[in-house]
């Protein structure tokens, strides 16, 4: 395995996406490739596969990704994703069930730290315990 | 019975219409429960299935069903995108190209096998599985004027999902709060397949 595991945010707000993104980059540098997403496909609050695909194709990462989202849609369009990536992909993303903003900073801290992407998802998930 | 491309084309609109000429009223059911958008979300993906109508009824009926999923899949939004886009999906898997009501009755089993495992859910949690299984279950019936039990069917069932607590999605929520208000999937099933049975 090489470099770090990617970040991917997902939210129904772009705003929201935007914001939990810079306050990953706050925390850790470029060594963690960080993507995010937000907004239905063509405008409004919601999430769009096309976009989800998108940030995980810009966040990848020998590593993996891992999926941070808000609410219940954003899970199910990225497990969605996630079935429509290459097989050799599929396998290496993880959605993390965690808060949104919290989970993506905790998930990115543990990635520049070199956590492997299970590592990465439990360090998220355990903000939910 | 064969379903040729005129027919496909018939079905497809009589559908989509339907939504879209239902988006407030679904909007409204969700606006009680839910987010708000579903009756926005599902028009605006019935309005991507037509708008690409040419390409996907000249598809034989698997190729057109799969079409029509993946267009709800890209463009609806919200979580009933890959829900309803599964369903669709999956029966293009599922249905021969010329399927009787045996093969449909099939299909559908398989279809609504693949809802619940995307949303994680099952019949009683007031969703669309709601409206879908006992669908499915008149639709295996040999009896007489199938055409004109499963849109009576689909509406009971949906009305039914009134008085349940809501377990999945946004509504699960509100707990008990939900219970009162009819599911606006459950209801978007009712109102495809009445208008599927009625074109």
């Amino acid at each position: 395995m090489s470099g770090r595991v990617g970040i991917v945010i997902v939210s129904h707000s772009a705003d929201v996406a935007r914001g939990a993104a810079d306050m990953v980059r706050q925390m850790v540098g470029p060594e963690v490739k960080l993507a995010h997403c937000g907004g239905a496909p063509g405008g409004g609050l919601g999430t769009d596969v096309a976009a989800i695909l998108a940030a995980i194709g810009a966040a990848w990462s020998a590593a993996g990704v891992a999926i941070l989202f808000d609410l219940g849609g954003a899970e199910t369009n990225s497990e969605m994703a996630i079935e429509l990536l290459p097989a050799e992909r599929r396998g290496r993303v993880a959605i993390c069930r965690a808060p949104v903003v919290e989970g993506a900073v905790i998930a990115s801290v543990e990635a520049a730290g070199g956590a492997t992407l299970a590592e990465v998802r439990a360090a998220a998930e355990a903000l939910s315990a | 019975m064969p379903i040729e491309e005129a027919l496909r084309r018939r079905l497809i609109r009589a559908a989509a219409d339907s939504i879209i000429a239902h988006a407030a009223e679904l909007t409204a059911l969700d606006q009680a429960i839910g987010d708000g958008d579903h009756g926005l979300n599902m028009a605006r993906g019935c309005t991507a299935v037509l708008d690409d109508l040419d390409r996907i009824a000249a598809l034989p009926l698997p190729g057109a069903l799969h079409a029509i999923g993946m267009t709800l899949v890209m463009k609806v939004g919200g979580a009933s995108g890959p829900l309803f886009g599964t369903l669709f999906m999956q029966l293009g898997r599922s249905l021969p190209e010329t399927p009787d009501r045996a093969a449909a009755a099939a299909a559908l089993a398989e279809a609504i096998a693949a809802v619940k495992a995307r949303g994680r859910s099952d019949v009683g949690s007031k969703t669309m599985l709601d409206a879908l299984v006992p669908v499915q279950e008149a639709l295996g019936d040999p009896g007489p004027d199938w055409r004109t039990r499963l849109p009576t069917v689909a509406d009971a069932a949906a009305a039914a999902t009134a008085p349940m607590p809501a377990r999945r999605g946004r509504a699960a929520y509100l707990g008990a709060r939900s219970i009162g208000h009819v599911d606006p999937g459950a209801r978007t099933v009712a109102l495809i397949v009445r208008a599927l049975c009625e074109a």
